[in-house]
C-alpha cells in the first residue's frame, strides 16, 4: 500500500475532470462555472506540489503560490464582473451575456 | 505507512466525493460549502506530501479569502438559481464523454509513463541541498533569494487585481446624502449665523 506519485497525480486528473464536468453541466450559472476553474486550478496546483515532492525540487512549490495568486487574482476579478454586470442587468444568465455579439 | 495509505484514500476520496457536489448541488451556497471541504481536504493531500507549506496557504487563501468571496457573492446577489439549473441534465452526455475522453487519455498518460533518471538530477533547487530545514524554511531561501522578482511580480499581480475589483464595483449613486467632513470643519460662524435685532411687536 505504498502510496506513490500516480495516486497522487490520479486524484488530481479525477479532480480536473470535474472541474471540466462542472462547466458543461453548468453552462446557465456563472458562480459556478467560476467554482470549477478554481477546481481545476486546484488539482494543477496538486500535481505541481505532488511532482515537487516526489523528483525532490522546490521549484514546484514555488509555482504552485504563483499559480495561487494567480487564481486569488482571477476569482476577485471575475466576481467583480459579475456584480456589476448583475447590478446593470438584473441577471447573469450566461446567455444573456451577448452584449458583444459574440 | 499504513496510516499514510488509509490517510490519503479517506483525503482522496473526500476531495472526489466533494467535487462531485460542488458541480451538482442544487443549492450554489451548498456548492460554495463543498468547495471548501474540497480545498480542505486538497490541503491535507499536501500536508501528507510534505508540503506544509502550501497546505496552509490553501488553507488561508482558497478557504479564506476565495470561498468567503464566492459565499458573498452568492449570498449578495438576488438570482432565481433554479431557474438557472433547468436544462442542467440536457448537458449531461457531451459532458459526460468529453469528461470521460479527458480522463481516458490521462489515464493513458499515468499508465505509460516513467520518470527518466536523469530527471532527479535535472532539480533546479533540490531539496537535499537545503539542509535539514523545514519545507517553509526552504521554501523562503529560495523565494526570496533566486526566486524574488517572481514573488514581487505576483503581488504587483494581486495589486492590480485589488484596483480593478474595485474600480469595477464602486459606484457614485446619485440622491445619497453624504457626511461631507470637509464642508462640515470649513463651515464659518458668519457664514450660516445672522443675528437680527428684532423690533418689539413687529415680528421679523
Amino acid at each position: 500500500m505504498e502510496i506513490g506519485l500516480g495516486h497522487y497525480l490520479t486524484v488530481s486528473a479525477i479532480i480536473f475532470t470535474l472541474g471540466v464536468l462542472g462547466i458543461f453541466l453548468n453552462r446557465k450559472n456563472v458562480i459556478i462555472i467560476l467554482m470549477s476553474i478554481e477546481m481545476m486550478l486546484l488539482a494543477v496546483n496538486l500535481n505541481l506540489v505532488s511532482f515537487s515532492v516526489f523528483l525532490n525540487d522546490l521549484v514546484g512549490q514555488v509555482f504552485s503560490m504563483i499559480i495561487l495568486t494567480v487564481a486569488a487574482a482571477e476569482a476577485a476579478i471575475g466576481l467583480a464582473i459579475l456584480v456589476v454586470y448583475f447590478r446593470n442587468r438584473g441577471s447573469i444568465r450566461v446567455e444573456d451575456i451577448n452584449l458583444m455579439r459574440g | 505507512m499504513i496510516v499514510q495509505g488509509i490517510a490519503f484514500y479517506v483525503f482522496a476520496a473526500l476531495l472526489v466525493a466533494s467535487g462531485v457536489m460542488v458541480i451538482s448541488a442544487r443549492n450554489p451556497v451548498h456548492s460554495v460549502l463543498y468547495l471548501v471541504l474540497a480545498f480542505f481536504q486538497a490541503a491535507g493531500l499536501c500536508v501528507l506530501l510534505g508540503a506544509e507549506f502550501i497546505a496552509m496557504i490553501l488553507v488561508i487563501v482558497y478557504v479564506g479569502a476565495v470561498a468567503v468571496l464566492f459565499l458573498f457573492v452568492v449570498m449578495m446577489l438576488d438570482i432565481n438559481f433554479r431557474e438557472l439549473r433547468a436544462g442542467a441534465l440536457q448537458y449531461l452526455p457531451i459532458g459526460g464523454l468529453i469528461g470521460l475522453i479527458l480522463l481516458a487519455e490521462l489515464a493513458a498518460v499515468l499508465g505509460g509513463w516513467i520518470i527518466a533518471p536523469a530527471a532527479q538530477k535535472a532539480a533546479s533547487a533540490p531539496v537535499a541541498a537545503m539542509g535539514g530545514a523545514t519545507n517553509t524554511e526552504q521554501l523562503g531561501q529560495l523565494i526570496y533569494t533566486h526566486y524574488v522578482y517572481l514573488f514581487q511580480a505576483s503581488g504587483i499581480v494581486l495589486l492590480i487585481a485589488m484596483i480593478g475589483a474595485i474600480v469595477l464595483t464602486l459606484r457614485q449613486r446619485e440622491g445619497v446624502r453624504k457626511q461631507n467632513v470637509g464642508s462640515q470643519l470649513a463651515r464659518r460662524r458668519e457664514d450660516v449665523v445672522a443675528i437680527r435685532k428684532v423690533p418689539t411687536g413687529e415680528g421679523v
